[in-house]
């Protein structure tokens, strides 16, 4: 019975979760608010619960295996505990959400960055996530820590593409390398990163174009991108995050595991969470593939992109609930 | 493709049904929550699902089923009858003006992928309806989002309208009719930055645009792969603003884009056309009752037809079907055929129209080099080599010379003779088919089907034989 008493009791998490807490109540309709809704109104705990509790959770796009098998020990735990009052619910669910997916975990969302060596980060994901501009918020970041960053604009195929990189990259004040449209992805980041090697850059931050992960040959690209960088920098990517639209519903899973066979993924970024989606997807693929979330995006701003932290990402989806 | 795996799910839950005789009461819950689980799974909402599962089961329970003959068939018939019910009957077409000026607004959220869709619609209303269209660059938020718009309408050759980013969108959409009008263009296709249904202050900057232009289509763009969200996103814009209808894009990956089932349903709002792909003619109509069908696996054979018609002159086809058929079919006739098909399009993606291939198809992938090392290989055979097939079929010095001149190998070679021999042998067999004995169930079961089990070895892998 930790979990919850923990995280409900700290003021100072609460106040380290207001940030998660105002991005994610510009909800109207509170996803996880009917929770509370569908507790508070049911005299008896029965299967007509469970299944809405059920459906409450498929509806922040949780992924339903997860979900299911979830509200299955939910039911087992109730019968067991004897629990009968549905207001104790509340209580049992968050405890139980927290042992799924926060118990003995310790994530650092840091990037794997350090000193006397150029670090690599490679972004990756389907069409219209965010990538270039998750690009720029990190480089923003990166640049208010003293770095020098390179941002590369790896994709040569969309239209506009490298000129929006560019803008970013004026924006921010990073180092920017680009080759013409239409040029080989590969050999833009070959030159890239000697680039970066002859102009002592600490941080390459390498834009790809968006592709579906149902392309065979685009995925073969992207394998060639990363060996490419592998065998020009050792050990690089040093990191590679795949970019994630929070209102992705169950197709984030297939993104997750084909991106992950081809590149090796370290990260998720996942964004757009200001606006009505509840980016539920992100805990399947944790639960799924073990890949760990490291930025969730909040806004269209530069700074509006923070770390995740798991325990105040939860309290943002179940706030709703008090 | 997407709805595959929703196929693959309803099917698992079918089969089970399908051998039966009767079904009894707890066949059909077993079933409804297959059918229930598949669809949530397929980012359908939930709303939606309830209501379909309720539908299918009433219907399920009826007497006449369960006493009736073949209840699983009946069944399937019942889901697919619901599906098609709540995709909505009929493909809804774009209203375009005969005579004047036609207005086409898209909005949608950031990444839904609208500016490439301007270009695709662009495109397909030149193509299709003979239109002249200007398109209209509004989006003054994203980093080059305009130069994004003024680089497709360079690759279309079409205007892009602009004013920068620091005029207000709305003046720039007014200054823009104008100038359509000074220009005889009758169609104008605006592209709006990418926005939040709850963003206030920048719906009102729609709305505005709206009043000022008081466009015939505001179409929301969509992507596929959007979650149970899919149905609050279209919610917030549709209370907004006039929506006519919305665009699904994506859906060459292979989401589910259970998406498509719930916007009608709880909004009530059609889904005009479809994006297939990153090219620019890569934008479809959306047919609901086609998409039922696909979602159970029953393939997209009306998709593939409409392909055909609009990309082969019909006398080609004809002389190359009689050619075929008599067996006369050689070298030159089969690059042609090549060609037609490349011009179809993705080969992957039409091949996945076909009833049946789809599945069989799902991890292979076409790999469209085969193509081009077909074209190379027939490139490198002398006029009379490629009129008269069989000089190359007698002859293992000339296969090593073709081999040799296309940079394959002569295996390679010897497989597109195969092919070739294959095919020759197949046209054959069709015309002998008597008409009478198609099922017509299952049109293509008469037709021997070339053998493609032995894929997934070596350098052959993925190959599909023409």
């Amino acid at each position: 019975m930790g979990f919850f008493k923990n995280l409900f009791s700290s003021k100072a998490q609460k106040e380290k979760a207001r940030k998660y807490k105002v991005g994610m109540d510009k909800t109207r309709e509170g996803v996880l608010s009917h929770l509370k809704e569908v507790i508070e109104t049911s005299k008896s705990i029965d299967d007509t619960l469970f299944d809405e509790i059920e459906e409450i959770f498929i509806m922040a796009d949780m992924g339903v295996d997860t979900v299911v098998k979830f509200v299955d020990h939910l039911k087992d735990t109730v019968s067991l505990k004897g629990i009968s009052e549905a207001e104790a619910l509340k209580e049992l669910i968050i405890d139980e959400m927290f042992k799924l997916y926060v118990q003995d975990e310790v994530v650092t969302s840091n990037l794997d960055i350090v000193d006397e060596r150029v670090n690599v980060v490679l972004f990756v994901g389907v069409n219209g996530v965010g990538k270039t501009t998750t690009i720029a918020k990190v480089a923003h970041e990166y640049l208010n820590k003293g770095k020098k960053v390179l941002m590369v604009a790896g994709d040569t195929f969309r239209a506009g593409a490298i000129e929006q990189l560019e803008k970013w990259a004026q924006r921010v004040g990073a180092d920017f390398f680009s080759k013409p449209a239409k040029s080989d992805p590969s050999s833009v980041m070959y030159d890239a990163l000697n680039y970066a090697k002859q102009n002592d850059i600490d941080l390459v931050l390498c834009d790809t174009a968006g592709r579906l992960q149902n392309k065979k040959n685009l995925m073969n690209e992207l394998e060639k991108i990363h060996r490419v960088i592998g065998r020009e920098i050792e050990d690089a990517p040093h990191e590679t995050l795949l970019v994630i639209d929070a209102t992705t519903g169950q197709n984030g899973l297939s993104q997750a595991k084909i991106f992950n066979e081809v590149t090796t993924l370290s990260g998720i970024v996942l964004t757009k969470l200001d606006g009505t989606a509840k980016g539920g997807i992100a805990l399947a693929i944790k639960e799924e593939l073990g890949i760990p979330i490291k930025y969730v995006g909040l806004g269209e701003g530069l700074d509006d992109l923070e770390h995740f932290d798991l325990e105040e990402y939860m309290y943002g989806l179940f706030s709703g609930l008090f | 493709m997407a709805f595959e795996n929703l196929s693959d799910r309803l099917q698992m839950a079918m089969r089970r049904v399908t051998g039966k005789g009767r079904l009894n009461e707890k066949d059909i819950d077993d079933m409804m929550r297959e059918v229930r689980l598949s669809l949530l799974e397929a980012d359908v909402h939930f709303r939606v699902v309830k209501a379909f599962t309720k539908g299918v089961k009433e219907k399920a329970s009826g007497e006449k089923i369960l006493k009736g003959l073949n209840p699983g068939q009946q069944v399937v018939k019942i889901v697919r009858d619901e599906l098609e019910k709540i995709m909505g009957e009929k493909a809804v077409p774009l209203t375009i003006n005969e005579q004047g000026l036609t207005i086409i607004m898209l909005v949608g959220l950031q990444g839904a992928g609208k500016t490439t869709t301007v270009g695709k619609l662009a495109k397909f209303l030149q193509g299709k309806h003979g239109k002249n269209p200007m398109l209209v660059a509004l989006d003054v938020y994203r980093p080059a989002a305009i130069e994004q718009l003024k680089t497709i309408g360079q690759e279309l050759n079409m205007p892009v309208f602009e004013k920068g980013t620091d005029v207000n969108p709305v003046l720039t959409a007014k200054e823009a009719l104008g100038f359509a009008k000074d220009f005889n263009h009758d169609v104008i296709i605006i592209d709006t930055a990418g926005r939040l249904q709850i963003d206030q202050k920048m719906m009102q900057e729609l709305i505005d645009i709206e009043t000022a232009v008081n466009p015939d289509e505001i179409l929301l763009t969509i992507d596929a792969m959007t979650g149970q969200d899919a149905v609050t996103t279209t919610k917030g814009f549709h209370e907004q603003l006039d929506i006519t209808g919305a665009i699904l894009t994506k859906l060459d990956g292979d989401t589910r884009g259970g998406a498509a089932l719930s916007l009608r349903q709880v909004t009530n709002v059609p889904i005009k056309l479809m994006g297939l792909g990153e090219k620019l003619d890569q934008l479809e109509v959306f047919h609901p009752e086609r998409m039922a069908s696909r979602i159970l696996g029953m393939g997209d054979v009306l998709t593939l037809v409409d392909k055909v018609t609009d990309n082969i002159d019909e006398d080609d086809m004809m002389g190359m079907m009689e050619k075929m058929m008599s067996g006369k079919f050689n070298y030159n006739d089969y690059i042609k055929q090549l060609k037609m098909i490349k011009r179809m399009g993705s080969l992957g993606g039409i091949l996945k129209l076909i009833p049946g291939v789809g599945k069989a198809m799902k991890n292979q992938d076409i790999d469209e080099k085969q193509l081009v090392f077909v074209e190379a290989m027939i490139s490198s055979m002398t006029k009379d080599e490629r009129k008269n097939p069989r000089l190359i079929e007698r002859s293992s010095s000339r296969r090593r010379r073709v081999a040799k001149g296309s940079g394959r190998k002569v295996s390679d070679v010897n497989r597109l003779i195969q092919t070739m021999q294959q095919q020759v042998k197949m046209m054959k067999q069709m015309k002998n088919m008597d008409p009478s004995n198609i099922n017509p169930n299952n049109p293509l079961g008469s037709i021997p089907q070339p053998k493609q089990k032995k894929k997934g070895k070596g350098k052959g892998k993925g190959r599909f034989r023409f």
